[in-house]
């Protein structure tokens, strides 16, 4: 059992300062949330976890399995167990779900043993099958090109389909309720309830408490102005559908 | 200027070739189109850089002096054909396989095929023993006057291939053939002529290749086709030049009333290529379909230059040619849809996609249109692209290591190029050229 360790991050992004000194654990077997306003770095969070080159690391560590993530290429976060489900899930036109899905599980094989021949068609369509099944996707789904033409549902039932197959360790979701419907929203959160599990922690990015509703956090982080200023239980979400940030900002001021 | 002292302008490309050097003792159908050939190739300027054509390829680099044609059975002396080479690319076995050799050639066929009356022989024994058909279409579809290199190909061609197939024949098994050009200092040249007859039909790939030499060799091409009403033509057409290669073709097919031909190129060898390929929709309802695929590295120049002429009413043509770019190679496209004025209710349709993967590559993409009927659609499309960073961190972020990632975006572009062929083989070739040329 192992914890991501967020210690003292602060983050630049094209020169401007957006994560001012943010500190965070989440141990695997978890699930935390971190809301907050838009504009307060929530997204850059989740874009430095997995090596976004666009985001320069000024100072602090990510700490897991006793090694500084940071240090590590996006490729190399991916075989630790590192996942991000994308706010905006890239297009790859003319690659399909399932030979990208392949080429990723066989990479991280790989990756862990240099000799590994990679997962076998049949091997590969049976899990790929079960775990569509799960998220309630139809079959052909697999033959589409990754993204293009997606609707957003299907972008983000895609992404949590990802997840299901690469199983890591600690997934962050950036946002993945923005622009579902609640039918969306609920298969999407049923899925990621299916993943969850002692080996498994999950980061939960949002702006909205609803996502909240269907996936049970064990804790409740508020970030503004690139920190977390409060932690909590489940009710500090629900405090927060309540009274607003306000409160918040003028204790901050104070 | 800098210190750098200004390069003094090389003077243009000579070739060696001379009336003494024309092919002997052949029939005199053979014999007379390449005295008439010769003499156009006398007349017709050496190409060079203000011709609108050769604009953006400059041939000055080839040494044609220092060139000859092979000698009589050279190829014993010289490297053999690769196995791999002669196996079906599009099809558990062949119907028959020609392969053109330095100085000779050879030939296999399938009895059943000569029972249905199918010609496959070599240009030679078909100006002997099949004149009249081959007179029809010999220097008919591809004039001499095309070009220097056309003439030239016309006249000095040492090999050549003359496939017919007769009235309503279905041929099943593909036919096969391999120009192998090994050898530096040579100019390999040969015909390659087709004549489907009325409801026929045929798959035919055509491959030329080479092994990488230092030095220079020189090939010059001809693809005459034929198609009569309603006959339908599968022609995959390969060009895996070794790199000292100077590479010239004229290609053209010219379709019959509610003929059809699905045109697949593919263009991955060479030192320089400079190809005019073309279809002529001379009759209502003919359609054709041309799927091109290059992939340029090192300092490769490949500059294809495509024409779609419709020239009668109801006639489809749709063009897709992708490439992709790397180190410091250069490509140029350069299209035209011609529409005649009777060739109302046209279809055409032209694109060119170039996937740039260096800074250092250069990519030309010129479509063109030139419409003189009112009621037609035409389309167009060029596009010169690099491969997005966004895409490669979502696939690294996956955990696919960035040269694989890069490798799967270009698969991906070329996917819908491979989504037209319908050969298994073809389709692998391409994409283990993708995996080599990706290194």
């Amino acid at each position: 059992m192992s914890e991501l360790v967020i210690r003292n991050l602060h983050v630049n992004v094209e020169g401007k300062e957006i994560l001012k000194g943010l500190n965070l654990t989440l141990p695997q077997g978890e699930v935390h949330a971190i809301m907050g306003p838009n504009g307060t770095g929530k997204s850059t969070l989740a874009y430095t976890l997995m090596g976004h080159p666009k985001y320069e690391v000024t100072e602090g560590e990510v700490i897991f399995k006793g090694q500084n993530i940071l240090e590590l290429s996006p490729e190399e976060r991916a075989h630790l167990g590192i996942f991000l489900a994308f706010q905006y899930p890239v297009a790859i036109p003319g690659v399909t779900l399932a030979n990208f899905l392949r080429a990723a599980i066989n990479a991280k094989r790989k990756a862990i043993n240099p000799d590994d021949e990679g997962i076998s068609v049949a091997e590969f369509r049976k899990l790929l099958m079960e775990k569509m099944r799960l998220l309630k996707m139809d079959p052909s789904f697999a033959g589409r090109y990754l993204n293009d033409g997606f609707s957003g549902g299907e972008k983000k039932r895609a992404e949590i389909l990802q997840m299901a197959m690469l199983e890591p360790e600690i997934a962050i979701l950036d946002e993945t309720d923005s622009g579902l419907d609640i039918d969306a929203l609920r298969i999407v959160s049923e899925g990621v309830n299916a993943l969850r599990g002692p080996d498994l922690g999950v980061l939960v990015i949002t702006h909205y408490q609803r996502i909240l509703r269907y996936i049970k956090p064990d804790k409740v982080h508020i970030m503004m102005d690139g920190r977390i200023v409060e932690s909590g239980g489940p009710e500090l979400a629900e405090h927060l559908e309540e009274h607003g940030y306000d409160w918040l900002r003028e204790r901050i001021a104070a | 200027m800098t210190a750098k002292a200004r390069q003094r302008p090389r003077r243009e490309v000579r070739l060696p070739f001379t009336a003494e050097m024309l092919p002997h003792d052949e029939p005199e159908l053979l014999a007379a189109y390449r005295r008439a050939a010769w003499e156009t190739y006398q007349r017709l300027p050496m190409p060079h850089r203000k011709m609108e054509a050769w604009r953006r390829t400059d041939i000055r680099g080839l040494r044609g002096e220092n060139l000859r044609l092979p000698r009589e059975n050279e190829f014993r002396s010289l490297p053999p054909v690769p196995e791999a080479l002669t196996q079906p690319l599009v099809d558990r076995e062949h119907g028959g396989q020609i392969l053109l050799l330095p100085g000779g050639h050879e030939r296999r066929m399938q009895a059943d095929l000569a029972a249905q009356g199918v010609i496959f022989t070599d240009l030679r024994t078909a100006a002997a023993e099949h004149p009249d058909l081959l007179k029809q279409v010999l220097g008919k579809v591809v004039p001499a006057e095309d070009g220097k290199f056309a003439a030239l190909a016309a006249a000095f061609s040492q090999n050549g291939v003359f496939v017919y197939v007769p009235r309503g024949v279905q041929v099943e098994a593909p036919l096969h053939s391999l120009a192998w050009g090994p050898g530096v200092g040579l100019a390999h040249i040969d015909h390659i002529v087709i004549w489907l007859d009325e409801g026929a039909s045929l798959t035919y790939v055509h491959e030329s290749a080479s092994p990488d030499e230092d030095g220079q060799t020189l090939h010059a091409g001809l693809v005459e086709i034929l198609l009569g009403n309603a006959a339908h033509l599968h022609f995959v057409e390969l060009q895996s030049w070794g790199r000292h290669v100077w590479n010239f073709t004229h290609e053209r097919a010219h379709l019959g009333r509610d003929a059809s031909i699905e045109w697949i190129f593919g263009s991955l060898g060479s030192r320089l290529t400079k190809s005019f390929t073309q279809v002529r929709l001379a009759e209502a309802g003919s359609s054709a379909r041309v799927s091109g695929f290059y992939f340029a590295d090192g300092k490769q120049h490949l500059d294809h230059d495509t024409r779609q002429d419709h020239l009668a009413p109801h006639t489809t043509s749709d063009l897709l040619y992708k490439g992709a770019l790397k180190d410091y190679s250069r490509s140029v496209w350069r299209g035209m849809i011609f529409v005649s004025p009777e060739a109302q209710k046209t279809d055409g349709y032209q694109a060119n996609r170039n996937l740039m993967l260096s800074d250092t590559a250069r990519a030309d993409s010129i479509p063109g249109l030139e419409i003189k009927a009112n009621d037609v659609r035409c389309t167009h499309g060029a596009t010169i692209g690099k491969v997005d960073p966004e895409q490669m961190f979502y696939l690294r972020s996956r955990g696919i290591p960035a040269p694989d990632a890069e490798r799967l975006i270009v698969e991906g572009f070329f996917d819908p190029i491979m989504q037209r062929i319908p050969f298994e083989g073809v389709r692998g070739r391409f994409s283990r050229a993708i995996h080599e040329k990706m290194g």
